[in-house]
């Protein structure tokens, strides 16, 4: 057997994980998917004391939309977000991004709860957090709270999650009329990590200026990376072809990509100059015309 | 189980290719593992461990995952299908299996049973894919012996016959 002896419990119900937890702290881990979970026990990186496995709590299955805003369970598996109609329909940044995070049999397991509190930056999903300005829900067996994205993501592996804390739940804010979005990223294989991604999102006013935008990237740096200051120079502008390949490049130069065995970090930044300005030019022309996606 | 609801050993109950099973394991214990070494079921067949490469995958309640990124104790009370579960026997392959020998479509052989577990799930859903959803689709699955050309002509070659009125 590959994983160090851990002790299991299975969940009864949301209060019962959260008790556990509070007794065990960081002895105990969740155990959603378990797609990242398991190999690091595997490879014994993670050698957790007990395992809490939330598959049994079907009530954190879920997928709910009020007034376009959608809220997603703990439970919920990529694979049911990747198929649910009202997910392509509302919120097509993140129906856009699934295909592309690891292969149909993870995806058929893995959650995307389980992915946040992982806080891996090279996966696509936090950097879509980020340029979709989600919030978190976590609780705890005392409390609870929401946390923006930009708040979640404090380092590789770290989030804002306290040793007593589950993510319960996310929620993605409807997108504003007028609004277009796109992911774009370069990978050697479909399902592989990509060696650079870019989420955007961007909204016109009625005069056809940009009033909101959200850019992202994933495996640029220690934490997803929002391009803040990117993002900054679109608002006000027509987002014409200049003032997209201003931005793009100065996401380019915000980013701090570590490199790895199949690309240098100039070779990432690179990338993240040409996806920053594909992904705003498409979202841009999706903005247009009204189609977001 | 104690009281406070965890355990050192715990008892599985669970359908393989629809004959119920029920051992008590390690919570520790990879459902790859125990399909092999607890049910004998030696078809499913353990690459990397660590979810990379596909050769362990099985189906879970219908749906292709990887057996070596479960614990035996997940399955409790559901429904795994392996790739003895296809065909009837060496002399009754599924339309599917048929097709992977009518097209050359393995050498070695290690990484098919968890391709055909992924394809016939695939295929169940795709009656009539593109040579490219077929490649993507087999994107999860890692064969070092075809370069893949032959698996492709195979899933092809297999969605013709079960559009003909086969059985996967």
């Amino acid at each position: 057997m590959k994983p160090a002896p851990f002790r299991y419990a299975a969940a009864q119900s949301v209060e019962h994980a959260l008790a556990l937890k509070a007794e065990f702290g960081e002895e105990a881990r969740f155990l959603a998917g378990g797609q990242s979970l398991i190999p690091a026990m595997n490879f014994r990186l993670a050698q957790p004391a007990m395992l809490i496995d939330l598959n049994p709590l079907d009530d954190l299955d879920y997928i709910q939309v009020k007034d376009g805003a959608l809220r997603i369970g703990a439970r919920t598996r990529y694979s049911k977000v990747e198929h649910a109609a009202e997910v392509a329909c509302w919120q097509p940044l993140l129906a856009e991004v699934l295909p592309n995070i690891a292969h149909p049999q993870i995806r058929n397991r893995g959650t995307l709860c389980g992915n946040l509190s992982h806080a891996d930056p090279a996966s696509e999903l936090p950097a879509v957090m980020l340029a979709s300005e989600a919030r978190m829900h976590a609780r705890s067996a005392t409390g609870e709270r929401w946390i923006p994205a930009a708040e979640f993501f404090l380092n590789l592996f770290e989030t804002a999650l306290q040793p007593d804390e589950m993510l319960v739940e996310i929620e993605l804010p409807a997108l504003s009329a007028r609004t277009g979005t796109c992911f774009i990223e370069v990978a050697r294989r479909p399902g592989d990590y990509a060696m650079m991604g870019v989420a955007a999102r961007v909204s016109l006013d009625a005069s056809g200026n940009c009033s909101a935008a959200g850019l992202a990237l994933c495996n640029a740096g220690p934490t997803p990376m929002a391009a803040l200051a990117a993002a900054q120079m679109l608002i006000g502008s027509d987002l014409g072809a200049e003032v997209l390949a201003a931005a793009a490049a100065q996401a380019r130069d915000e980013v701090s990509p570590n490199g790895n065995v199949h690309c240098t970090p100039d070779y990432q930044r690179h990338l993240a100059g040409v996806l920053a300005r594909r992904a705003l030019t498409a979202a841009a022309a999706r903005a247009r015309t009204g189609t977001p996606a | 189980m104690s009281s406070t609801g965890f355990a050192d050993e715990v008892k599985v109950s669970l359908t393989v290719n629809g004959r119920r099973y029920t051992r008590t394991v390690e919570p520790r214990m990879l459902l790859a593992d125990f399909l092999r070494h607890e049910l004998g079921l030696t078809g499913t067949h353990v690459g990397c461990e660590h979810g990379v490469c596909g050769a362990c995958t099985v189906q879970f309640d219908g749906q292709p995952v990887r057996s070596c990124l479960t614990f035996a104790v997940q399955a409790q009370g559901h429904e795994i299908s392996t790739v003895e579960g296809l065909g009837e026997g060496p002399a009754k392959l599924s339309v599917l299996q048929e097709a992977f020998r009518e097209c050359h479509g393995l050498q070695c052989g290690y990484c098919t049973p968890g391709i055909l577990m992924t394809m016939q799930a695939f295929l169940a859903q795709h009656p009539d894919p593109s040579e490219a959803q077929v490649r993507e689709a087999l994107s999860g699955n890692l064969c070092r012996c075809t370069g893949y050309q032959h698996i492709v002509d195979a899933v092809l070659l297999a969605a013709k016959n079960l559009r003909a009125g086969g059985q996967a």
